[in-house]
């Protein structure tokens, strides 16, 4: 397939993606603030981060407000992570490559981005009742994936599609852990209290986790539910789930046998799962989870830039590699 | 709602529909419906009231949601629109359309001997049929393609021929598109619409179907392909998203099934044409380029083209790819040299035009040059190189200021302008608030020059939905209908025109 549309459907999955995951941070937050009765738990800038657009938030809003941050993360034309433009990204990229994706995944892409473009012209009755809206995001990106496994073939351009997916939910759900491990063991106090059950809860709801994490491992504790979101192997929105997935949807775009190598991007994110696979909870935790989620996240960068150089850079011919069609 | 209708509405009927002083294409004389148009129009009538609105409604829904838009030049960039669309469909009867079929085979065929002379031997300018001038200075006269032989012999692949009727009956040419027609794409989607819209007429009349055309566009181009390739590879090459035609592009390249490229995913290696895949180079055998000639190659051509493949123009000349439509073809879409195809036609293949041009004055000549300054406010000004109704003068609509205007650019330079004498285009009932109204149309039908010549039987019809309006571009407020060709011929009219010799006298005062 041409470098320039395996390029697409990897952009395309990813800010799809990247869009549900915008609305899973915010939903949560203000689920949180709902069970919050003393107004202490108000923390809106690490959403910011979760995007990794804090410098940028700054210089424009200033202090993080509820309404600023919300506002900034949904309708912001001009944030390039705003919910508004993953979408119009994410429709731009398909837009490049109507003729090789179904028609069902372009009708309802552009029906998702219809949507949104809609709630952006009305932003203030969407944003009182912002609940239906996130919803509304959530369950259009499922609808997006669902129709994508249904109807289209599972071939080369499909494992772009799905490789792209499931890096961009391994590197979200690294962050969203990353942000609510640091504000929620702010005050040692907290730990074992109700209300910390009640956070930690939320967390695991901001990943669609909550019921799958019960039946698991039961009783929340602060080292289960990192346990569970970093290392599980079986749940769809875990990190080593999603990087696992992500490798086998390498392997085969490129035919090389999983556990071996032909180029660095498989080199790198074999590493990262075998890390993962071996990983102890408390290794982890002792050494540090913010150290070992900052190096997890430069290493899964790392991966993504390897991707673009073997797949989708530039690359003068060099002669005799030429094929002709094979039928 | 729904199948109930909706209450408020009134039932939409004909009774009170007005044919005006213009040939309808759905009602003669009386306000009978043409016999090809009964089923129709009974189907309408019988609509519970609010019906019709609704599936109005219902197909401009389907057609946003399908992305079916076009991008407009001059507003932000990448804007899209969906291209208007009514419900009311433009039919034509079985008979007609056999005559529109043998005029446009004859006319293309003619016109690909024109062009294969023009880089040939020249003979139909050494006899004078032609002034050498007019072909000369053409800014679509290749020197390139001198001597040059396309695969197969053929120039012009995809034509979409522009056709109008006057208020005489009469059907005319009004232009050879030769260069890239677009459009086809909204026959298509319009089809599937109308056809989800009004099963129970489709079931009842004998309307052909179109739906055939991405198949025989393939098949075409893979006739184009060097005989030593047994698997041929096809793409189709698109200037990128930000063309108006985007979507057609990457419609026919998915309903095809072949790659869209952009210039960037092409390259030239060692005399081959390659694109960039995950995997490597692999060798593209035919073209189908939606880019115009200009911008193909900057090697050859326009230096500055960040669109083309720098190359491509060897590559295609020592014969190891092909393009369609071949470089060089658009001379005989020249809206001068248009004035001489009927000579044209006579000239190689000895027969009279089936269908007529549209009379036109030719600026150059000095006889004509002064008729049209002295009656700008009668005539349709066009300039010999620009298309989608840019750079266009319509009298008749037009103010003093910018009649003045135009005058200069004519006789600052006459050779780039061509007149006619503004047509009563026919009309065809078109959804107006909540009652019909005529507007006018044109039709332009697509042909395929391949193993042997398709005319798809059907065509865009193209409507100017402002009251009175004849500018049917979709860059300046057109719409589109679905056009039903008929397989039967249906019995015999007494309305049906009788084609008379157009001279420019009748055609003015009419």
């Amino acid at each position: 397939m041409l470098s320039r549309v395996a390029d697409s459907m990897y952009w395309m999955s990813r800010y799809v993606e990247r869009a549900e995951n915008v609305a899973r941070f915010i939903d949560v937050n203000l689920q949180l603030m709902l069970d919050d009765s003393s107004g202490e738990g108000q923390q809106w800038l690490p959403l910011v981060n979760t995007t990794g657009d804090h410098e940028e938030f700054t210089k424009r809003h200033g202090k993080a407000t509820q309404q600023d941050v919300i506002a900034f993360l949904t309708f912001d034309a001009e944030n390039s992570n705003s919910i508004l433009s993953c979408v119009r990204t994410a429709r731009e990229n398909a837009r490049t490559i109507r003729e090789i994706i179904s028609s069902e995944m372009w009708l309802q892409l552009n029906k998702f981005y219809l949507m949104v473009t809609a709630a952006a012209e009305t932003p203030d009755a969407v944003l009182s009742n912002p609940h239906d809206f996130f919803t509304e995001v959530k369950n259009a990106n499922h609808l997006f994936n669902g129709i994508t496994a249904a109807t289209m073939t599972h071939g080369e351009p499909w494992h772009f599609f799905h490789m792209g997916r499931m890096l961009e939910r391994a590197d979200k759900t690294s962050r969203i852990l990353d942000v609510k491990y640091f504000i929620l063991l702010r005050s040692a106090q907290d730990v074992g209290t109700p209300f910390d059950d009640i956070q930690w809860a939320a967390v695991l709801r901001s990943a669609s986790a909550f019921e799958m994490y019960r039946k698991r491992h039961g009783r929340i504790s602060p080292r289960g539910v990192v346990e569970f979101l970093l290392l599980d192997r079986e749940f769809p929105r875990a990190i080593h789930f999603s990087l696992l997935a992500a490798r086998d949807s390498l392997h085969q775009i490129s035919g090389t046998p999983v556990s071996t190598f032909r180029h660095a991007p498989e080199k790198w994110l074999g590493q990262l799962c075998s890390d993962l696979s071996f990983a102890g909870i408390d290794e982890i935790i002792n050494g540090g989870l913010h150290e070992y989620l900052d190096e997890l996240q430069t290493r899964m960068n790392q991966a993504g830039a390897g991707i673009f150089e073997t797949f989708f850079a530039f690359k003068t011919p060099k002669s005799g590699r030429r094929q002709t069609q094979e039928q | 709602m729904g199948l109930f209708g909706a209450p408020g509405w009134p039932p939409m009927l004909f009774n009170d529909y007005e044919v005006g002083d213009f040939f309808d294409e759905m009602f003669g004389e009386a306000n009978q419906p043409r016999a090809s148009a009964r089923t129709l129009v009974n189907n309408i009538e019988s609509l519970a009231p609010g019906e019709f609105f609704n599936r109005q409604r219902a197909a401009e829904r389907a057609l946003l949601q399908m992305g079916i838009t076009f991008n407009v030049y001059g507003e932000r960039a990448g804007a899209e629109k969906i291209f208007p669309f009514d419900l009311v469909p433009r039919i034509v009867p079985a008979a007609e359309w056999s005559r529109i079929e043998r005029g446009l085979k004859q006319r293309i065929v003619a016109l690909n001997l024109f062009i294969d002379d023009l880089y040939h031997d020249q003979k139909i300018l050494k006899d004078g049929i032609v002034p050498a001038e007019i072909v000369l200075s053409s800014r679509a006269f290749r020197k390139q393609c001198m001597g040059f032989n396309p695969p197969r012999g053929i120039w012009c692949h995809v034509t979409g021929t522009d056709l109008v009727r006057h208020r005489d009956g009469q059907i005319y040419v009004l232009e050879d598109n030769l260069r890239c027609p677009s459009g086809v794409s909204y026959v298509l989607e319009n089809r599937a619409v109308m056809k989800s819209m009004f099963p129970q007429v489709f079931a009842q009349s004998r309307i052909r179907p179109v739906a055939n055309y991405p198949s025989r566009l393939r098949d075409m181009l893979e006739f184009l392909a060097p005989d030593c390739v047994t698997a041929p590879r096809c793409v189709l090459l698109t200037p990128g998203t930000h063309n108006s035609a985007y979507f057609e592009h990457s419609f026919l390249a998915q309903q095809m099934g072949v790659e869209l490229v952009e210039g960037r995913d092409l390259v030239v290696d060692e005399g081959y044409v390659c694109m960039r895949t995950t995997k490597g180079l692999e060798q593209v055998d035919v073209i189908y380029r939606r880019i115009d000639d200009d911008f193909l190659d900057p090697k050859h051509f326009r230096p500055d083209s960040m669109l083309g493949v720098p190359g491509l123009m060897d590559v295609y000349q020592r014969g190891n790819v092909a393009l369609a439509n071949a470089p060089g073809g658009g001379v005989a879409d020249d809206k001068v040299v248009y004035a001489y195809v009927p000579r044209i036609v006579k000239y190689y293949l000895g027969e009279d035009i089936i269908l007529p041009n549209v009379p036109t004055y030719i600026c150059s000549e000095e006889a004509d040059l002064n008729y049209v300054l002295d009656h700008l406010e009668l005539l349709v000004v066009k300039a010999a190189n620009e298309s989608g109704g840019y750079g266009m003068l319509v009298g008749p609509h037009s103010t003093a200021a910018q009649r003045a205007e135009f005058a200069d650019k004519i006789r600052a330079n006459p050779r780039n302008y061509i007149a006619q004498p503004t047509l009563a285009l026919s009309r065809v009932p078109t959804l107006t608030g909540d009652h019909f109204e005529g507007r006018h149309v044109d039709l332009r039908p697509y042909i395929l020059y391949g193993k042997e010549i398709f005319v798809l039987p059907g065509g865009l019809t193209r409507v100017a939905l402002k009251k009175g309006s004849l500018v049917v571009n979709s860059s300046q407020g057109g719409g589109s209908k679905d056009t039903w060709v008929l397989a039967d011929a249906p019995v015999p009219e007494k309305d049906e025109f009788s084609p008379g010799s157009p001279s420019l006298n009748a055609l003015g005062a009419a």
